[in-house]
C-alpha cells in the first residue's frame, strides 16, 4: 500500500521534508493559474508548471514553466502533479505524467470519459502510482499541503480523516467539524465520477493506520457501490476508530444523473438505502444532515472512551 | 445517455446482432403503413426510457386491423412512471422456446467491464437467477471467454455458436460506443435453436459524447437542459414546487434530501457549477422562472471557488429585470458571504444562518 503521508510530507531528514514539490499541469490556463496561486498562498511548494509551447517562461515571475512533464520532473525532482487540462486532453496529460515518473497524480478535470480514466488507471497500476480523481477537489493535509481546488477556510489541522465524493460537501462538513473542534489530519476527495482512481476503500487503506487518528468521516453519495465496499471492509478488518458517514441523494429520483456523472441509481445499484443499510451493519451512524456529522462523531467518541 | 429500445436495436442491427423485423413510428398514420409492411400478427411496444412497460400495458399483441386501430392510440397515450411515449415500435411476433439474459456493464468499483449472463432471463436484472458473472477488463471479449460463458449457460450446438457470436458483437459495440450498459433481456432461443435479441437497453457515457457524433441523433434534451448545458450548469427537473439552487452536486443533493425530509417538494435540482458567473446564474434563474409549477426558490451556497457575491449579483439583476417574482429563501456561507448578505439585505431574498432554517421557512412560506 502506498504511504500517502510519505508522498505528501516526505521523510524526516530529507531536504524536502514537509515541503514536497508539486508540478502543475496546465498552469497557464484560467483555472490552473487561479488555483496554482491559491496553492502557493496556502504554502504548497509549487516547483514547476507545464504548458506545451510555453516552456522557458515563468509563472508569477517565480515558477519555471516547461513544455513537458519529463522536463519539469528532471529539473525539479518532484513526483507529484496536479492536472488542470480540459477533460478531452486528460488522457494525454495523465499518461505523460505517469511515464515521466509522477507517483501521485491529482486529476481535477470533470467530464473525463470513463474509458480514458480506465486507461490511465491501468497505466498507473503498472507504474505503481496513485491517481486521485478525476473530478476531485483534491487532497490536503491542513496547514501543511493543499493539492487541489478547495478553499482554505473550512479546514484546520487535527486528527480526523475526511473522505468525500463531493467537493462542496467536503467543505461544508469539514467546516462543521472545524467549528465543533474537530480538526482534520487529512482530507481526500474521491471525486464524483463513476470510476475513481482512488476509491473510498483505497483512501481508507491510506489513512487507517495513522497512529494518532481519532476518527473518520465518510461523505458518500448515490451511485455505484464504493460505500458498500468500504463498509464491508471496515467490518472485515474490525476497524474500531469512531466513524460517521453521510450520504447525499436520498431524495433523488432513480435513473437520473444528479450533476455528477457518477451520481445515478440504476435499478437498486447505487441507491442510498443500500449504502445506509451497509453502514448501519458496520455500526457506522449515517447523518441525516451535514450539520449532524460532528454531533454523531462526538457521540461515537464518547462511546469509545 | 440512455437509448430507447428501437435505438438500441438500430445499433444491434448495425453490429449484426439478430433481431425480429421491427419499425418505429410516432403517429398512427405511419403506424398503419408499417402494419402493412410487417403483416399480422405483431406486437406494439411503447418506447419510453424506463422499465416496467409490460405491466403498465405498454406492450400489446395485434392480430388484425381492428385491434391495431384500437390499441395503437391507447399505447401512444400511456404515461409510464411519468414518461410519455417517444415512439411506438411494431415488432413481428416470435415463437420462443426459452428466454436468456445477457449484458455487459461497467463495474464501477472493480473498474472493469463485467459480463452478466443467465439461462433464466425475461425478468428485471434484480430478479435474474443463476447469474454467471465474468470480469473482462476494458471490455473486449475473446472467443475463448465467450465459449466458456456459453458452456456455463449449458448452451449447445447452434445456440451456443450464436451466443458466442452475439456476446462478441455486443462487447465490440460496448467498447466502440463507450457504453456503461448494454443489455439484451430477453435474449430468446427460437424453436429452431437460433437466438434473437427481443429487447435492448443501452446506456452510454455522456462524457464521451464528443467522440461520438453518430450517437447525437439519439440525444434527447429538453430546452431547459440544453440551455443549462450551454451555460455550464446542470439541472434535473422534478415534480415539486420549490426550486433548489446551490453549488456542487453533492451540496444540492443534500439540500433536496433535507427539503424532502421537512415535507417540501423540490421542483428541480440546479447546480450552478464550479465555473458559475453572474451571467450563468442569471440564465439559471430565467429557466426557473419558466417552470410554471415553481412557487419558491431555495438557495444553498457554500462559496469556495464560486464567490457568493457573484450569485447575489445575479439575483439582484433578476429582481431588477422582473425575471423572478417568487419568494427566495437563502443560506449563504463561504467566500464573500458577509458581503453577499449585505447586497441582498434590501431585496426580496430572505436570508437565513442555517440551511435548516431556510428550508423550514420555504416549506411554511409555500404552504400559505
Amino acid at each position: 500500500m502506498t504511504d500517502i503521508f510519505k508522498l505528501l510530507r516526505g521523510n524526516p531528514g530529507d531536504s524536502d521534508y514537509k515541503k514536497k514539490g508539486v508540478i502543475v499541469q496546465g498552469i497557464t490556463g484560467a483555472y490552473g493559474s487561479l488555483h496554482a496561486k491559491s496553492m502557493i498562498t496556502y504554502g504548497t511548494n509549487i516547483v514547476a508548471g507545464v504548458t506545451p509551447g510555453k516552456g522557458g517562461q515563468k509563472f508569477e515571475d517565480k515558477v519555471p514553466i516547461y513544455n513537458t512533464v519529463k522536463e519539469a520532473v528532471n529539473a525539479s525532482g518532484a513526483n507529484i502533479s496536479i492536472v488542470f487540462v480540459p477533460a478531452k486532453f486528460f488522457l494525454g496529460a495523465a499518461k505523460e505524467a505517469l511515464e515521466a515518473g509522477i507517483k501521485l497524480l491529482v486529476a481535477i478535470p470533470e467530464h473525463v470519459p470513463i474509458r480514458d480514466t480506465m486507461q490511465v488507471l491501468d497505466l498507473a497500476n503498472k507504474m505503481d502510482a496513485v491517481v486521485i480523481g478525476p473530478n476531485t477537489p483534491g487532497i490536503m493535509i491542513p496547514d501543511l499541503i493543499k493539492i487541489g481546488i478547495m478553499p482554505p477556510m473550512p479546514f484546520t489541522a487535527g486528527k480526523i480523516a475526511v473522505l468525500s465524493k463531493s467537493g462542496t460537501l467536503l467543505y461544508e462538513i469539514s467546516d462543521a467539524l472545524t467549528n465543533a473542534g474537530f480538526g482534520q489530519s487529512i482530507t481526500i476527495g474521491i471525486g464524483g465520477d463513476p470510476v475513481n482512481g482512488t476509491r473510498l476503500i483505497d483512501a481508507f487503506n491510506m489513512i487507517k493506520d495513522i497512529s494518532d487518528l481519532e476518527g473518520l468521516v465518510v461523505v458518500g453519495e448515490i451511485g455505484g457501490d464504493s460505500e458498500e465496499m468500504l463498509a464491508q471492509h471496515i467490518i472485515n478488518i474490525g476497524f474500531k476508530k469512531p466513524t460517521v458517514a453521510y450520504i447525499a441523494g436520498r431524495a433523488a429520483p432513480k435513473e437520473k444523473r444528479m450533476g455528477h456523472a457518477g451520481a445515478i441509481v440504476m435499478g437498486t445499484y447505487g441507491s442510498a438505502e443500500s449504502k445506509v443499510s451497509m453502514f448501519n451493519k458496520a455500526n457506522i451512524p449515517v447523518a441525516k444532515r451535514p450539520s449532524q456529522v460532528p454531533v454523531l462523531l462526538a457521540g461515537k467518541m464518547q462511546q469509545s472512551d | 445517455m440512455q437509448l430507447l429500445e428501437f435505438q438500441a436495436k438500430e445499433l444491434f442491427r448495425i453490429y449484426g446482432i439478430n433481431l425480429l423485423p421491427s419499425i418505429a413510428s410516432t403517429t398512427i398514420e405511419e403506424g398503419r403503413k408499417h402494419a402493412k409492411e410487417l403483416g399480422y400478427p405483431f406486437v406494439i411496444k411503447i418506447q419510453v426510457p424506463v422499465g416496467g412497460r409490460g405491466k403498465a400495458g405498454g406492450i400489446q399483441k395485434c392480430q388484425n386491423d381492428d385491434e391495431f386501430e384500437l390499441k395503437y392510440p391507447q399505447v401512444l397515450d400511456l404515461v409510464i412512471k411519468g414518461e410519455k411515449a417517444r415512439a411506438i415500435l411494431l415488432e413481428k411476433m416470435a415463437d420462443i422456446k426459452k428466454e436468456l439474459y445477457l449484458s455487459l456493464f461497467l463495474n464501477r468499483s472493480k473498474r472493469c467491464y463485467t459480463i452478466i449472463a443467465s439461462p433464466e432471463g425475461g425478468v428485471e436484472i434484480e430478479s435474474v437467477k443463476n447469474q454467471i458473472i465474468r470480469e473482462v477488463g476494458l471490455g473486449e471479449v475473446s472467443e475463448q471467454v465467450a465459449r466458456e460463458v456459453a458452456k456455463e449457460m449449458k448452451l449447445e450446438g447452434k445456440t451456443a455458436d450464436e451466443f458466442v457470436d452475439i456476446l462478441k458483437k455486443l462487447a465490440k459495440l460496448t467498447v466502440e460506443k463507450e457504453a456503461e450498459l448494454a443489455e439484451i433481456n430477453p435474449l430468446a432461443i427460437m424453436q429452431d435453436g437460433s437466438l434473437i435479441a427481443l429487447d435492448g437497453k443501452f446506456v452510454t457515457d455522456d462524457n464521451s459524447n464528443f467522440r461520438h457524433d453518430e450517437l447525437q441523433k439519439y440525444q434527447e434534451k429538453t430546452e431547459i437542459e440544453e440551455r443549462a448545458e450551454k451555460s455550464g450548469f446542470s439541472i434535473v427537473e422534478l415534480d415539486g414546487d420549490i426550486a433548489v439552487v446551490g453549488n456542487g452536486a453533492g451540496l444540492v443533493m443534500s439540500t433536496l434530501d433535507m427539503l424532502s425530509d421537512n415535507g417540501g417538494k423540490p421542483a428541480c435540482f440546479l447546480d450552478v457549477g464550479g465555473g458559475a458567473t453572474t451571467e450563468s446564474v442569471y440564465e439559471a434563474l430565467t429557466l426557473i422562472s419558466k417552470m410554471t409549477r415553481v412557487r419558491g426558490i431555495l438557495v444553498n451556497l457554500y462559496g469556495g471557488i464560486v464567490k457568493t457575491t457573484v450569485v447575489a449579483e445575479a439575483f439582484l439583476k433578476a429582481y431588477e429585470d422582473n425575471v423572478i417574482d417568487l419568494p427566495v429563501f437563502a443560506r449563504l456561507k463561504g467566500t464573500e458571504a458577509e458581503k453577499a448578505k449585505e447586497m441582498l439585505k434590501e431585496s426580496r431574498t430572505k436570508i437565513f444562518d442555517s440551511i435548516e432554517d431556510a428550508i423550514n421557512a420555504a416549506v411554511m412560506g409555500i404552504k400559505k
